[in-house]
């Protein structure tokens, strides 16, 4: 493979998978401490490419729409979980699942009905479209850095979140004994739903960023669910380190994927498979993934 | 301080207690003695709210508590440390102690516990700040587990089976940290199977028989009595 292709590429992967990371953490956070499997977590990643796509003509401004997207997302996500998800936290995850179906169907409808069905688009905004050459000779788009720089900054947002403040440690004492927690005087359904909003928040962060790279749809939610629940598998449930070690693999795995066999003469259908392959080799290896959360 | 009357507690169909008494006053050390499966721990849990009374009432520093979530209860001021210790494994010392930490409520005298005064107390912990808590000992734990009560500011503790399983010298630093809580006008709930400890703390005593309170009295009177002892005690 050409060097220049090969940087490109390794590039792509890596904004991908920190667009995978966004959308982990709140998953695997949600999983690993209140033990609830939410299906509808894409919903707030397509929520908030409609949100940031709509604001944006009326603000005039994409970081301004960007601010009110997540807001508005964590808004919805806070109602979600107080609306519908307390009560299946105690329930069986069989449950949960068909629920959390339920909310991904209610989602798309409400989107349909409020946006219609056909896509729409979001520009690259204009600060960001231009490209630039970290190597000379190959000139990578501005936006796509933009995207790269934000999952690292969030990445070591959560990462002080969550090992300096009290809110981290209050998430991390919940993992491990959740009853605890409430004898010592922490109300710990409010934490949850706290932690429910930011993993929203974040879930429409990755898709704002996304929404000018791909389409605006109904269905963008879906497939980078399916990725993100790889990731959150070979991570390690419950731990925000390991989604972000894995989400940058899965990137990797998942880009390269998709131009190595055409360089070999092999068929493209490889790059589908090639990280469920990386997920059952992780789970053979380490059944409770890279990062297995303590507790 | 706190008033216990007619509480009834159980696991689905299988009561527990059965109409039990029990009033804490300020400043007050009370023992709660019983042998095993008697209900003292169903009576700390449905005090904190962690198991739903059945019936009766429960009135701490002048409010109803009983039915309240856990963490309404102890944010009235009651910090519990619990059978079993229960220290969050995958915290640091630092991090057990902090986490839950809450100013003394308004209005409440005495000196309030800062981490530098629980390090007074407890010099082993401030040794082993930075360790996670699965790398305690048994007794580590344990002091960290009423360290971690006492930094929730609480004008009751109550400690279920804080010496048990420990080495005699551990035990005693324990006591002598009660005592010195006494000191300061704690007032504290403790269960523990050492009556001989207890007589020198408590300033009261109730023992549990099979869900309701079978006799209560002072020190004094549990210390002279040897069928007492015998009886509800097997001691
Ligand atoms: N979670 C539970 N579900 C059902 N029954 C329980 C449960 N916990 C305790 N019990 C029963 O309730 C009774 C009282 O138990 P409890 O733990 O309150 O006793 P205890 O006096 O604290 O005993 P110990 O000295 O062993 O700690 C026992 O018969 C016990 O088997
Ligand atoms: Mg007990």
């Amino acid at each position: 493979m050409p060097l220049l292709l090969f940087l490109e590429q390794t590039l792509n992967g890596l904004q991908f998978g920190v667009t995978l990371f966004l959308m982990a953490a709140g998953l695997t956070l949600v999983l690993g401490i209140m033990n609830m499997v939410n299906l509808a977590h894409g919903a707030f990643y397509m929520l908030g490419a409609y949100f940031a796509a709509t604001l944006v003509p009326i603000t005039g401004s994409f970081f301004m729409s960007v601010v009110l997207a997540l807001a508005g997302a964590a808004a919805v996500g806070l109602l979600t979980e107080m609306v519908a998800l307390r009560t299946l936290y105690s329930r069986d995850h069989l449950d949960q699942v068909l629920a959390t179906f339920g909310l991904i169907l209610f989602f798309r409808e409400l989107v349909k009905i409020v946006w219609g069905p056909i896509a729409i688009f979001m520009d690259v905004p204009d600060l960001f479209s231009g490209r630039v050459e970290i190597v000379p000779g190959a000139p990578y788009p501005v936006y796509r850095l933009l995207v790269l720089a934000v999952g690292v900054t969030v990445g070591g947002f959560l990462w002080w979140l969550i090992t300096r403040t009290r809110l981290g440690m209050l998430i991390r004492a919940g993992a491990s004994n959740r009853e605890m927690v409430g004898a010592l005087g922490v109300d710990i359904k409010r934490l949850y739903t706290l932690v429910f909003a930011l993993g929203c928040a974040l879930a429409a962060l990755a898709g704002v960023m996304a929404g000018p790279l791909y389409v605006v749809d109904i269905g963008m939610g879906d497939d980078i669910l399916i990725k993100t629940f790889v990731v959150i598998v070979i991570g390690g449930i419950g731990s925000v380190r390991g989604a972000f070690v894995a989400a940058i693999i899965v990137g990797m795995v998942d880009t390269f994927g998709r131009i190595l066999p055409s360089q070999f003469g092999l068929s493209a259908t490889i790059a589908e498979l090639a990280i469920y392959i990386l997920m059952a080799a992780v789970l053979f290896w380490k059944p409770r993934g890279l990062f297995p959360a303590a507790g | 301080m706190l008033e216990v009357r007619g509480l009834e507690a159980a696991y689905g169909a299988s009561q527990v207690l059965f109409g039990l008494d029990l009033t804490i006053g300020a400043g007050e050390v009370i023992s709660l003695l019983g042998r095993n499966g008697m209900g003292k721990t169903t009576t700390v849990r449905s005090i904190l709210g962690l198991l739903r009374p059945r019936g009766g009432a429960i009135t701490f520093a002048g409010s109803a508590i009983a039915g309240l979530p856990a963490y309404r209860v102890a944010q009235a001021g009651i910090g519990l440390v619990p059978e079993g210790r229960q220290i969050f494994p995958n915290l640091s010392v630092h991090e057990n102690l902090v986490a839950t930490a809450r100013p003394p409520r308004a209005g409440t005298s005495g000196e309030a516990w800062t981490l530098e005064r629980l390090y007074a107390l407890f010099p082993r912990l401030a040794e082993r700040q930075a360790n996670m808590g699965n790398q305690l000992s048994g007794g580590e734990q344990q002091m960290l587990a009423i360290g971690r009560a006492l930094m929730t500011n609480p004008r009751l503790l109550i400690l279920d089976e804080a010496t048990e399983g420990l080495a005699p010298l551990i035990r005693a630093e324990i006591w002598r940290v009660l005592a010195a809580l006494k000191q300061t006008g704690q007032s504290i709930l403790v269960i523990d199977k050492n009556v001989e400890a207890l007589s020198r703390i408590a300033d009261r005593h109730y023992i549990l028989e099979k869900g309701r309170i079978a006799w209560s009295g002072d020190s004094a009177a549990l210390r002279g009595d040897a069928a007492l002892r015998g009886r509800y005690l097997g001691v």
